[in-house]
C-alpha cells in the first residue's frame, strides 16, 4: 500500500499504523503521530487501519522558542 | 510570576533554539536560573534518534516545558499540534502560535482567540503568543486564557518595545492578568524596561542564543529582569521636569 511519511511517498506491507511505522524504522516511543491531519494517540495506533494514500505526519521532540 | 496556579520564581523563560552547541544551552539554563524551556516538534527522520537525544537533555535540565505550536498557520494545524505535543512532552501546557503572516510572524488573532477558545475547554492550559492588542487580549482571556504573552516587536528582531504605548495600555487595564513579553527583545536593559512597567515576566530566545556568549547574557537578562520586578515592587518615582535638590538646603553654610 501506498502512503505518505512526512510528506514523502513510501511503500507498507501492513494497513496498521502501529506496524507501517516499526516497518519503517520508527521504533522510538518519543514520536507522535496523525493522520490525514487527525492526532492519532499511541494507544490508538495498534487499532488505526491505513489506507492507500493516507498521509501520516511522525513528529518528534526538537528544540523550539 | 504565577502560571495557571503554579509559581515560578525567575521572571523569565528561555527558548532552546538557536544555541551554538547543546552544552551552551545547558549552561544558559544554569546562568540564568530559568525555570521553564520552550521546545517544539518536527518530522522524525526515522533512523538518528535525535527527538530522543533532546528530549534527554532538555528533561535533564530540571526545567518546565512549554511546547510550542510554531510554524502553524491555521487553527486546525494548532490544535493538531498541540494534541501530539500534549501526549510527547507530558503536559497540558501549551505556547500557541498561529502565525499570520510569514515576514514578520505575526500572530493571526482571529485563528489564535479560535484556537485558543477550542484548547482551552479541551483542558490546555494555553499561552498564547499575541499582539499589544486590548481587545484580541480581552478575547484570549474570555476564551479561557489564564496567561497572555504579548510580543514587543516580531520574532528575531531584537527590536525591543515597539510600541510602549500599547504595551502600557495593556498592563494598566489588565492589571491582574498574568503576562509574559514574548518576543522582540534583544537586549537585557530592555527586560529591565518591561519589567519595570509592571510585567510578569519574559521569554527569550534568539537574544541570548545568538549572542556572542549565550550563557552570559542568559544571566545578564536574568539580573535585569530581576532588577526590573524589584524596581516595580519599590514603586520608582514619578518623572518631572524641573530640578528638586536631593540635599537638604536647611543648615547650609552661607560661605559667600
Amino acid at each position: 500500500m501506498r502512503i505518505s511519511v512526512n510528506g514523502k511517498g513510501v511503500e507498507v506491507g501492513s494497513a496498521r499504523l502501529s506496524d507501517s511505522l516499526a516497518e519503517l524504522g520508527y521504533t522510538d516511543n518519543c514520536i507522535a503521530t496523525a493522520v490525514n491531519e487527525e492526532f492519532v494517540p499511541s494507544s490508538k495506533r495498534a487499532e488505526f487501519l491505513l489506507r492507500e494514500g493516507d498521509r501520516v505526519e511522525v513528529l518528534m521532540p526538537m528544540q523550539g522558542g | 510570576m504565577r502560571l495557571y496556579g503554579t509559581e515560578i520564581d525567575v521572571p523569565m523563560m528561555l527558548g532552546t533554539a538557536q544555541y551554538p552547541s547543546p552544552a551552551i544551552m545547558a549552561e544558559a539554563f544554569r546562568t540564568s536560573g530559568a525555570e521553564v524551556a520552550t521546545v517544539s516538534l518536527r518530522r522524525e527522520s526515522g533512523a538518528g534518534g535525535e527527538g530522543r537525544e533532546f528530549w534527554r537533555l532538555v528533561s535533564g535540565l530540571g526545567v518546565r516545558i512549554l511546547p510550542n505550536t510554531a510554524g502553524c498557520h491555521s487553527v486546525k494545524e494548532a490544535l493538531t499540534t498541540a494534541e501530539m505535543a500534549r501526549e510527547v512532552f507530558g503536559t497540558d501546557w501549551l505556547k500557541l502560535e498561529v502565525i499570520g503572516n510569514p515576514d514578520t510572524l505575526q500572530p493571526d488573532v482571529y485563528g489564535l482567540a479560535e484556537a485558543a477558545r477550542l484548547l482551552c475547554k479541551d483542558g490546555f492550559k494555553v499561552f498564547p503568543y499575541t499582539t499589544e492588542d486590548l481587545v484580541v487580549a480581552e478575547r484570549l482571556l474570555s476564551a479561557g486564557c489564564e496567561v497572555l504573552m504579548p510580543w514587543a516587536a516580531p520574532i528575531g528582531t531584537g527590536l525591543g518595545l515597539t510600541n510602549e504605548y500599547g504595551l502600557r495600555t495593556l498592563r494598566e487595564r489588565l492589571p491582574d492578568v498574568t503576562m509574559i513579553i514574548d518576543a522582540g527583545l534583544g537586549v537585557p536593559s530592555q527586560a529591565a524596561r518591561v519589567m519595570e512597567m509592571g510585567f510578569d515576566g519574559i521569554l527569550l530566545n534568539t537574544a541570548v542564543a545568538k549572542s556572542g556568549d549565550p550563557a552570559a547574557m542568559a544571566a545578564a537578562f536574568a539580573k535585569a529582569a530581576e532588577a526590573g520586578k524589584l524596581a516595580r515592587r519599590a514603586v520608582p518615582i514619578e518623572p518631572r521636569d524641573m530640578a528638586a535638590a536631593s540635599t537638604p538646603v536647611i543648615g547650609k553654610a552661607f560661605l559667600g
